[in-house]
């Protein structure tokens, strides 16, 4: 299996704590991989890690192979995209100015957007199905309607890799499951997808690969169902899920049960 | 397929046909002030004289018209640029020159400049001063913005450092023990583009177009940051190096600005958000047009005066203040509304 991002034992101090404390992972292309963990675990500094907004205090990250160093910050804007927590729009602009954001890594300082970048526009904006709202503002969508803009903005970019951050947070169930099969899609275009989620059932039946952080460390590793053993759950989260198995032959859910 | 690229692509080229009305409103009322004055000389007359330089025409056209139309479309271009500017770095429509502050700490500093001497032994320095009083509060705001102050925080941090400028100001006024102390203040406070010379337009020229050059390199990142700060760098954005030429860009605009013409408020507040209809909310998009749009507010605001009060007691700052204030009011409401 070939790897879009590893990282190889990478630690990161936060305020005079360790965030981040010999992690190893690697995103595969095609992969949909779920990053989980309690609230300060480090999801959102491993992500942060890999787009080089932080320093690493050792370890290394690799992006296509190539150390984070040795990439120029428009080359790695083209090649990760990253959507984060909360999705911000601090102006209403229309839907498709803002998904035209995604394509700023391919433009020249003062380039007016090229036949490529609209095309790429076009694209994005109908993959996150949400031609329909061009010509809306962002301020008058819904929240999820406004979640699925802001991911045509990161499909935009074209980018072999795509980090999302807590991109179900806020969303009511249906949004959600659609966010989810977006993702897969893009895996099933060739992308290398890692999303931190909170929801456990999202994880375990939407994501190929979870990535369990405890403290900063790898707790679990693996395909959901051998990652979120009891243990890893009692030992990570404090709790005792239930498994609901699919008829339909796809992945089991796992709900949080209990406290224990 | 395609229709949905067309409709991509109109979007983008309806800026170029609005833009060139205000290219051409700017150049109408441009003509008017040039045109429109106390002595009567004939449009033709004074257009000869401006390209010849000759005889009492030639003096009135390029002494006293030309240095006034001239720095009305200079400095209202630099206050509307750098509105334009201020609110994509800060995200906000209320941010601007004179609300943050800039606009009277670069008054202070020419000022400063202008009454204990450095001027008169190097012209160059008051425009320095001025640019320097405007940096300092410039850098001071956005360093309470990044320590995490919310709108209505900076708004208040900018009444602070206006009341203290102007403060500062009236001091150094009476330490100055110049006899015209009080009416000197009200220039400095107000703002006025009479009895200016060539020389004033030609050293702020220069510097508000370095300022606007460097405001509109930045304005890709201003756009970016319009998905927040960790999404910017994400795409490729030099976070630092934007705010830097903004803050930078917006201290020379401004300064040379109030250097030469005083504190003329509201321009940089008004103008961006009432070309949002016209051009969009993308800051790259309306930091060229503001500059139009604050030449055109300023110089039109001007033949106003000269029009209504051909005594001149009125003041040009006056006249934006009116204006404007009422205007920031409505806008404070809008935005609490809509919140």
């Amino acid at each position: 299996m070939s790897t879009a991002l590893s990282f190889d034992g990478v630690s990161v101090n936060y305020g005079g704590r360790a965030a981040l404390s010999g992690v190893t992972a690697k995103f595969a292309p095609g992969t949909v991989t779920g990053i989980v963990g309690p609230n300060g675990a480090g999801k959102t500094t491993l992500l942060r890690a890999a787009l080089h907004l932080l320093p690493l205090s050792s370890g290394k990250v690799l992006v296509e192979g190539r150390a984070l160093d040795d990439w120029s910050r428009e080359a790695l804007a083209r090649t990760i995209a990253y959507l984060p927590q909360g999705g911000e729009a601090h102006w209403p602009l229309q839907a498709r100015d803002l998904v035209m954001l995604g394509r700023l890594p391919h433009r020249g300082q003062f380039a007016a957007p090229a036949g490529a970048d609209r095309h790429a526009v076009r694209d994005a904006m109908a993959r996150a199905d949400v031609v329909a709202f061009a010509d809306r503002r962002v301020d008058e969508l819904s929240a999820g309607e406004r979640a699925r803009v802001l991911f045509a903005r990161a499909l935009a970019t074209g980018a072999k890799i795509l980090l999302a951050d807590e991109p179900a947070a806020y969303l009511d169930p249906a949004h959600q499951l659609r966010l989810m099969g977006l993702l897969r899609e893009e895996a099933a275009r060739g992308t290398a997808v890692g999303v931190t989620l909170h929801d456990l059932a999202l994880a375990s039946r939407h994501c190929d690969e979870v990535l369990v952080l405890h403290e900063g460390r790898v707790a679990a590793s693996g395909p959901p169902d051998l990652a979120f053993s009891d243990a890893a759950l009692a030992s990570v989260f404090g709790i005792a899920a239930q498994r609901t198995a699919d008829p339909a032959g796809g992945r089991a859910a796992l709900t949080a049960w209990n406290l224990i | 397929m395609d229709e949905a690229i067309a409709i991509v692509r109109t979007n983008e080229s309806s800026g170029a046909g609005a833009l060139l009305v205000l290219a051409l409103l700017t150049l109408a009322f441009a003509a008017l002030s040039f045109f429109l004055g106390p002595a009567n000389i004939s449009a033709s007359a004074l257009w000869h004289g401006l390209v010849s330089g000759d005889g009492l025409a030639g003096v009135i056209a390029r002494e006293i018209r030309l240095p006034r139309t001239g720095l009305a479309l200079v400095v209202g271009a630099a206050l509307g640029a750098s509105g334009a500017a201020l609110q994509g770095l800060f995200r906000n429509p209320l941010a601007s020159p004179d609300v943050t502050g800039v606009t009277s700490c670069a008054g202070l500093g020419a000022v400063v400049a202008l009454y204990f001497g450095f001027a008169a032994a190097t012209p160059a320095l008051l425009p320095a001063f001025a640019i320097l009083g405007a940096l300092a509060s410039a850098a001071l705001l956005y360093a309470l913005s990044r320590a995490g102050a919310g709108v209505m925080a900076l708004v208040l941090a900018g009444v602070a450092i206006s009341s203290l400028a102007v403060a500062l100001t009236a001091l150094a006024l009476s330490f100055a023990s110049n006899p015209y102390a009080m009416s000197e203040m009200v220039l400095w406070m107000m703002g006025s583009l009479k009895d200016h010379t060539l020389s004033d337009l030609t050293f702020a020229a220069p510097l508000v177009l370095i300022g606007i050059v460097l405001l509109m390199t930045a304005s890709r990142g201003l756009d970016a940051l319009t998905l927040g700060e960790e999404a910017a760098r994400s795409l490729g954005i030099d976070v630092a190096s934007v705010r830097g030429r903004v803050v930078i860009g917006v201290a020379l605009a401004t300064g040379a600005a109030t250097a030469a013409a005083g504190a003329v408020s509201f321009v940089g507040l008004v103008v961006p958000h009432l070309l949002r209809p016209f051009f969009g909310f993308n800051p790259s998009r309306l930091i060229l047009p503001s500059a139009l749009g604050g030449a055109l507010l300023v110089t039109a605001s001007d033949v106003l005066v000269r029009s209504i009060d051909s005594g001149e007691q009125l003041r040009l700052g006056v006249v934006t203040a009116l204006l404007g204030a009422p205007f920031f009011f409505w806008l404070i409401l809008k935005l609490r509304r809509e919140a």
